[in-house]
């Protein structure tokens, strides 16, 4: 069945160290088929290399979720092109896809009870036949992707036994056993403390740097995107105003455009800008 | 860590057929002609191996022309219904779902029904009727059973019981003003029993179960993933529409299968695999094939039982099935309220 996928997978990347590439893609909701669209997205491009670490910023309402779906390949763009390694996304057979992108969603409601290795063995799924008996080597890949998470002393328990934290840590791990190029995160900080962000961003980092994959989390989170990320899109009503690193995108007058609160960012010495609310004392 | 392999899906499954070969061999021994258990092992493997010509006369006649074929119908129709009954499940997501509870029995029956007065003479007919039945009921029951584009469990099941009480009022309806017909009692569309033979040879009923069983065991990789979540499996690879298709034909099938032959029989589908998700686990790789071979020895048990319970009168199968299944239905559903 797999190599009946689409032949744009052959197809080689488009230069040595660009993994995503968006070029002018787009995309428009309506009520109804014709009806006037309600939302519009785009069109936007930017483009990320391996071990980058790539932030999409912005408010409720944005657009991030969409250009998200877009990323994953769940809705082709109306225009323009979201290629991976040189490969249009959505038009990737679902299993190649799936090798190829990893994503992390907010927590799913699970139906039957099942174990950490269990669920993380369910990252192995686009690597086999389509029914398949998990081989000794996806055992192992599975265990890794448990350690490198920090998470292998839980492989036994039940899902639902676990904190919030512990949850997203075994659904990064499961992401981290598709090994994928590209490795998409839809706000994972949401549910956690300032403690547990921190740490899913440092260990983000290190993903991004050490496994070249790479890494694109959706957030409004102002402060860690500008600690941790490499390149930030900055969002607002669909468009895209800013790309480039926190320093470039970090401008008072948008940031307060799009958030809507007075702010003021000062550059640290690292080259990472800081953002605080700005007060009337 | 132990991952599932096919040894232990051959191990588990030798281990239930033996139990299902044990179940066969209590059941052939009850009935009013007498045969001790040592001489019917004996018939069963001189069978077996061609030699017909040691087999006493009577033996031949009471075991593989009496008591066997019943049997062998009961081992087809309680794999069909737990199978379906899998299957439901995964396809609606809800550990609830049985042929019976959801009406699709009762739809099949009515299928059934129609076919006898509409084409009664023709092979196969009922069957194809039946599994039509099945089909457009619960595709019926699914649409009823959505709130808010959700699939909600409680409006699941109240879809469930009014489509079940529905078809059996169309149903006595149509017995009541086509009496005189060759259409088989209003109980054994009903409630379900063995005691008739069917018309259809049973290497055909056979045949097809193991071709609609086996193309729901092709999806069990995907059907593991699918109820983690549909867009997480979808993500991870998972083509979730194909399978859902194949799975919604399949049980279709399974339950047109079986009520066609034995009318409704009610929660096998359900019994069957809550027990063998407790011995074994929810892995569907597991769980398919498991609640099969379950399900054939739930009805042997449950057949010998109505055959015998109260001596010379016979109590329909489903009778049975029914007074196991509810209360684990209502222990099932109140945990899963709570």
């Amino acid at each position: 069945m797999n190599s009946t996928a689409s032949g744009v997978a052959a197809s080689a990347p488009a230069a040595e160290t660009t993994r995503l590439k968006v070029e002018q893609a787009s995309y428009a909701y309506s009520a109804t088929d014709r009806s006037a669209p309600e939302f519009t997205l785009g069109p936007i491009s930017f483009e990320a290399g391996r071990h980058d670490l790539l932030a999409i910023l912005g408010p409720n309402a944005s657009g991030k979720s969409t250009l998200l779906r877009l990323l994953a390949g769940i809705t082709k763009p109306l225009s323009g092109r979201v290629e991976v390694d040189g490969a249009e996304v959505s038009s990737l057979d679902l299993k190649i896809r799936a090798q190829k992108i990893a994503l992390v969603q907010q927590e799913s409601q699970l139906l039957f009870p099942i174990r950490v290795w269990e669920y993380v063995m369910q990252g192995r799924y686009p690597y086999g036949r389509r029914l398949r008996f998990e081989s000794e080597e996806d055992s192992v890949l599975a265990t890794n992707a448990l350690a490198q998470v920090g998470a292998s002393t839980l492989r036994d328990y039940w899902m639902e036994e676990l904190s919030g934290g512990q949850k997203q840590r075994v659904i990064l791990a499961r992401a981290m056993a598709q090994q994928p190029a590209l490795l998409l995160l839809d706000e994972p900080t949401q549910h956690l403390d300032i403690g547990g962000k921190v740490e899913l961003l440092r260990r983000l980092r290190k993903l991004a740097d050490e496994n070249r994959h790479t890494v694109v989390v959706v957030t409004h989170e102002l402060d860690l995107a500008a600690e941790f990320a490499d390149r930030v899109v900055l969002l607002h009503k669909g468009k895209c105003l800013r790309v480039g690193t926190p320093a470039e995108v970090y401008d008072p007058a948008a940031l307060e455009e799009v958030f809507n609160v007075p702010l003021e960012v000062e550059i640290r010495p690292n080259g990472r800008p800081r953002v605080s609310l700005r007060t009337n004392d | 860590m132990k991952p599932l392999t096919p040894r232990r899906v051959l191990a588990v499954c030798s281990l239930l057929l033996l139990v299902l070969f044990v179940a066969v061999v209590i059941s052939l021994r009850m009935g009013a002609y007498p045969i001790s258990i040592p001489d019917i092992v004996a018939t069963l493997f001189n069978r077996i191996a061609g030699r017909t010509d040691q087999i006493p006369s009577e033996f031949l006649l009471v075991v593989f022309g009496l008591r066997l074929p019943r049997i062998a119908l009961g081992i087809i129709v309680g794999a069909a219904l737990s199978t379906a009954g899998a299957g439901f499940q995964a396809l609606l997501r809800n550990p609830l779902a049985d042929p019976y509870v959801l009406g699709v029995s009762s739809g099949a029956a009515l299928g059934a029904i129609m076919s006898l007065v509409f084409a009664p003479h023709v092979a196969g007919a009922i069957q194809i009727a039946a599994f039509i039945g099945a089909g457009a009921t619960i595709a019926v029951v699914f649409l009823l059973g959505r709130r808010g584009g959700q699939l909600d469990t409680a409006t699941l099941l109240l879809a469930g019981i009014i489509t079940t009480s529905f078809l059996s009022a169309v149903i006595m309806f149509l017995m009541t003003t086509l009496s005189g017909r060759d259409l088989r009692g209003i109980s054994f569309w009903v409630m379900g029993d063995l005691a008739t033979a069917p018309v259809i040879d049973l290497k055909w009923l056979f045949f097809v179960l193991i071709i609609a069983a086996g193309s729901i065991y092709t999806t069990t990789s995907d059907l593991n993933l699918i109820l983690t979540g549909e867009q997480e499996a979808r993500h991870l690879g998972v083509n979730v529409r194909r399978v859902k298709l194949v799975v919604y034909v399949a049980s279709s099938v399974l339950t047109g299968l079986a009520v066609s032959v034995s009318g409704s029989i009610g929660y096998v589908g359900l019994l069957v695999p809550h027990v063998m998700r407790m011995l074994f686990g929810n892995d569907y790789r597991l769980l398919i094939p498991t609640s099969a071979i379950g399900g054939a020895i739930l009805i042997v048990v449950a057949d010998m039982l109505a055959r015998t319970l109260l001596g010379a009168t016979e109590v329909p199968v489903g009778a049975m099935t029914a007074l196991a299944g509810a209360p684990v239905f209502i222990y099932l559903m109140r945990r899963r309220v709570r």
